[in-house]
């Protein structure tokens, strides 16, 4: 009894270790689940675009209902409220024009800002050139914009500037503000202050958003209005609601199943009770092991939990139920072997995934691994020093023995096992090319129609989607600018020729400081000016001495000197550069230009080869998200083929090595072998696209499936099976099925796979191992 | 030359007001009747801080009921094109488009010859009070901005022409700078 008490106090206090740490961890359900552990230099482009990039920060706002005045008005104090919250750092809805807010500091920064200044801009001939074609832009109608800079600015150095910012497509505009393509709703384009990578913040920015429309219709009455909301943000936002709500709801039912049968067998909550001890402390160990390696720990992982659960109560069951029968130290002799050997195929099969680059699955990896580890554990140290022999389950009922009975004749069934197999296999040799998604959008908790929502959004917007970026990498600021803006000279004859419809530099807001001190050296003392000046307006309709601010303003940005990225805090040109330049954590600095494909161009599609060798040598890098993605998502198939390979050749080694016997061995491997053609084949009829994760599932049926099949061997072996141990696997495969069968509820792909294909998997193994493994006639 | 024409037409319009039967619906009727077409135009800018009127020149081009396009060919070439909500700018391969309605000054300047040119009256009484002067033959149509984000720019635009036809346009600016736009239809061939 002493010994007892010393080993739950010593249990008690490893879980109460493991909930304060499980309780310090930090969780994420962001998408670096999916994101690659050691990132090639695209893939860092990708991946830092994600997380902080400008786009990620875009929220997409549409207001339907009503007239189309009631939706412009809106639109409008909508905007304003959004405007004045700190969530956000711009609001956009097409009532001014992008650049308004920001003309000021423009213009203030025009010498150091515009391209158009080279010496040859202040001689006599530049500057009559430049003056001439100000004074032609007065009879446009745009003049009352540029008019009131006239005398301060008569080389026009402001549109210079301007010019090369302004997009090439306009969303719709509707009574003022803008509207989709057809008009039905207003549109509007929000830039969050938080990071894309900033869950919290951007649940933040999207309640505030949601919250302000509510007041905006009710002050305005207008309760027939409906806001609709997406981008990046919202999308992991939702995820996180997704994934929270199911990690929870999956658990329960899971646990309520297992509960249920658990207690329908052992008719004894005390057992019951204990039963759950071992699962409970692989579960926890679990968590608390992934949040030690990997520092943070991902909801779909702790979703994962509930599936674990199921395959972790087995240890457990297997102990209560065979010990009653053979005393404890038979069980440890005869049964433990068998036991053991089941948690080691798991082992294996979830070890493979600790070697994935995809750090989602090895988290999963790491965590299954962990608990099943722990529970047997917990079963086999634990366990037997609580419950001591007394504890037992009771006699099996009569239905056992028939089903004892029944399993003497199932080796009957061989031929029609092997007959639907080879059905099987024709089929999915016939399917070979349908059965994969090749796409990693396959894994993502977006829903189609979200992503059509999203899409049409997009368009309406004509917002970008940062699908071209170029890259650049520089050990400081200075070159990593000077590097954008030899890249811009080559874009511009890109765009000039029509491969592409334009691009975004930081270099634009930020020029490098040697190209800002080459454009203020153009400027010529103030007399020289002065008397280039008057040679150039001799005759012109405007008169030199009216220009008296243009000499003062030149001069003053002579000796202000360069512009720094701090001269733009506070306006919103300084997120723009933010976002397209940025600080590594390695102390380089990164830049990213975002490409736009020609208007009209067949599937918003770039010149992808020509892009290449254009930039070849130049030290920027071009990176085509999408393919980029394709390449991941193809990598980790590729890798996890490999893994599911390695992982299933190890089990073939453990078992040839632990049985010796070729001929127990090929039928353990023929059973499951068979399972793993007969879900595939059915998943396939219900409809389903394979992906990632169901390859997973495939290692993981046999990892799983091989544990009852080794127990049918046990008979095989010269030891046959009695009623107790078909209650213990009748018991362990339902639980099991219970566990994974519940991720197949799960609205989240990734778990919802693995449900699938190892729920049915688990309990088909059970049944083919019964006919090709089981002997005839039990011996 | 086109000044004295302008004077001319104003004199004219003084001398027919007593025979005035010829209201803004009519006169509205008579524009939407206008099937469009090419027209030559010079325009003249007049402002303080120059010593010299600015002149430009060219085609303008209107489709009814919501397209029009003014195409600058001297001092230089520039095309504005309005169509819907939208107006876009090319000069020097350069282009540009500005969402109309964002933009009170511009809706004040071009919007204004649209409507009149389709004959829009709501349009143009939602932002101008109008008053009609003359007869069918030779009208003025006297517009002066309602709405405050037109007022600080835009004083008064005056629209005259006979029957169908727009002829010449006057904008007043808030600041006292000037512009005239004087129209000639060109014959299709």
């Amino acid at each position: 009894m002493k010994l007892a008490v010393r080993v739950f106090s010593l249990w008690l206090l490893f879980m109460l270790v493991g909930i304060v740490i499980v309780w310090n961890s930090r969780f994420s359900t962001d998408i670096s689940f999916f994101l690659p552990s050691k990132p090639s230099i695209e893939q860092r482009a990708l991946v830092g675009q994600l997380q902080g990039g400008a786009v990620s920060r875009l929220l997409m706002i549409s207001v339907e209902g009503g007239e189309v005045e009631q939706r412009a008005a809106v639109s409008r104090e909508l905007r304003q409220r959004l405007a004045a919250s700190p969530a956000y750092v711009s609001v956009q809805n097409g009532e001014t024009g992008g650049l308004e807010e920001e003309r000021d500091v423009l213009f203030r920064y025009r010498y150091q800002l515009s391209p158009a200044i080279t010496p040859e801009r202040f001689t006599v001939e530049g500057l009559q050139s430049a003056v001439t074609n100000t004074i032609d832009m007065l009879s446009s109608p745009i003049a009352m914009m540029f008019k009131p800079y006239l005398t301060h600015d008569p080389t026009g150095e402001l549109l210079e500037v301007i010019g090369q910012f302004n997009p090439d497509i306009q969303p719709e505009t509707r009574a003022g503000v803008w509207a989709s393509r057809n008009g039905e709703r207003a549109m509007l384009l929000v830039q969050t202050r938080a990071l894309g990578a900033d869950t919290d913040g951007q649940a933040f920015a999207i309640a505030s958003a949601r919250e302000s429309f509510e007041q905006v219709i009710q002050s305005e009455g207008r309760r027939d209005m409906a806001m609709q909301i997406s981008g990046p943000g919202h999308f992991a936002v939702q995820a996180r609601e997704t994934i929270k709500s199911e990690i929870s709801r999956l658990f329960f039912i899971s646990m309520g199943g297992i509960v249920g049968v658990l207690l329908w067998v052992y008719r004894s909550p005390r057992l019951l009770a204990f039963g759950l001890m071992p699962m409970l402390s692989g579960a926890l160990a679990g968590v608390v092991m992934v949040s030690m390696v990997y520092g943070t720990v991902f909801g779909i992982t702790v979703g994962f939990g509930s599936a674990l659960i199921g395959e972790a109560v087995d240890y457990a069951v297997y102990f209560f139920i065979q010990t009653r029968r053979l005393g404890l130290d038979n069980w440890r002799r005869l049964f433990w072997p068998t036991v053991r050997l089941g948690v080691m195929t798991s082992t294996l099969g979830f070890g493979a995934l600790l070697f994935s680059s995809f750090p989602g699955l090895s988290q999963l990896g790491l965590y299954a691994l962990t608990g099943v580890v722990t529970a047997a554990m917990v079963t086999r140290f634990v366990l037997p020093t609580l419950a001591g022999e007394q504890l037992g389950v009771a006699v099996p009922g009569p239905w056992v023995q028939k089903m004892l009975n029944l399993l003497n004749q199932t080796h009957r069934l061989q031929s029609a096992v092997f007959f639907l197999a080879m059905l099987a296999g024709v089929y999915l040799w016939l399917q070979r090319d349908t059965l994969w998604d090749a796409n990693l959008s396959a894994l993502s908790t977006v829903s189609q129609s979200e992503a059509a929502i999203d899409t049409r959004m997009r368009t309406d917007l004509a917002a970008p989607d940062a699908r071209y970026l170029v890259t650049i990498n520089a050990e400081n600021q200075e070159s990593a600018l000077q590097i954008a803006e030899r890249v811009s000279l080559q874009l511009d004859r890109l765009v000039e020729a029509g491969a592409i419809g334009g691009y975004d530099s930081p270099s634009r807001i930020l020029p490098s400081e040697m190209r800002q001190r080459q454009r203020l050296a153009s400027i010529p003392a103030q007399d020289v000016l002065e008397a280039r000046l008057q040679a150039t307006l001799v005759d012109s309709p405007l008169s030199a001495d009216k220009l008296a601010p243009f000499v003062a303003d030149a001069q003053a940005a002579r000796i202000a000197g360069v512009m720094r990225r701090a001269d733009l805090d506070g306006s919103a040109l300084a997120l723009a550069v933010d976002s397209m330049l940025t600080l590594g954590q390695d102390g380089r600095w990164s830049v990213m230009m975002p490409l736009r494909p020609t208007p009209g161009a067949a599937g918003a599609d770039i010149p992808v080869e020509l892009l290449r060798a254009t930039l070849e040598g130049s030290g920027a890098l071009f990176v085509d998200m999408k393919t980029e993605f394709d390449l991941l998502y193809s990598g980790y198939v590729d890798e996890a083929v490999q893994l599911s390979l390695a992982g299933f050749l190890a089990i073939v080694l453990l078992l040839a090595i632990t049985l010796r016997s070729i001929k127990r061995l090929l039928h353990v491997l023929l059973a499951l072998m068979l399972t793993v053609v007969g879900v595939i084949a059915m998943l396939h009829l219900a409809g389903e696209h394979l992906h990632l994760l169901h390859l997973v599932g495939m290692l993981l049926i046999v990892a799983v499936g091989s544990n009852y099949a080794l127990f049918f061997d046990r008979a095989a072996g010269g030891e046959p099976l009695d009623t107790a141990t078909l209650l213990s696997m009748a018991v362990a495969t339902i639980t099991t099925v219970i566990g994974f069968g519940t991720l197949a509820l799960s609205s989240v792909p990734v778990l919802r796979a693995i449900g699938i294909t190892v729920g049915p998997g688990a309990l088909l193994a059970l049944l083919l191992s019964a006919v090709l493994v089981y002997p005839a006639g039990g011996k | 030359m086109k000044q004295h024409w302008w004077i001319a037409i104003c004199l004219l319009s003084l001398s027919t007001r007593v025979h005035a039967a010829y209201d803004i619906e009519q006169l509205m009727a008579d524009l939407a009747g206008h099937k469009g077409g090419r027209a030559h135009f010079v325009e003249k800018h007049y402002l303080a801080v120059l010593d010299k009127p600015v002149q430009s020149s060219g085609e303008m081009i209107y489709s009814p009921p919501d397209r029009l396009e003014k195409r600058t060919l001297l001092p230089r070439v520039e095309t504005m094109v309005l169509d819907k909500d939208t107006l876009s700018f090319e000069r020097d391969k350069r282009r540009l488009s500005i969402s109309l309605s964002s933009r009170p000054e511009a809706l004040a300047f071009v919007d204004s010859i649209r409507s009149t040119l389709s004959g829009n009256r709501r349009a143009l009484e939602q932002h101008y009070t109008l008053r009609l002067q003359g007869d069918s033959r030779q009208w003025v149509l006297i517009m002066v901005p309602t709405e405050p984000a037109i007022t600080v720019l835009l004083q008064r635009i005056t629209i005259s022409g006979s029957r169908n036809q727009v002829r010449h346009i006057e904008y007043l600016q808030a600041d006292g700078d000037r512009s005239e736009i004087a129209i000639e239809p060109i014959e299709k061939p």
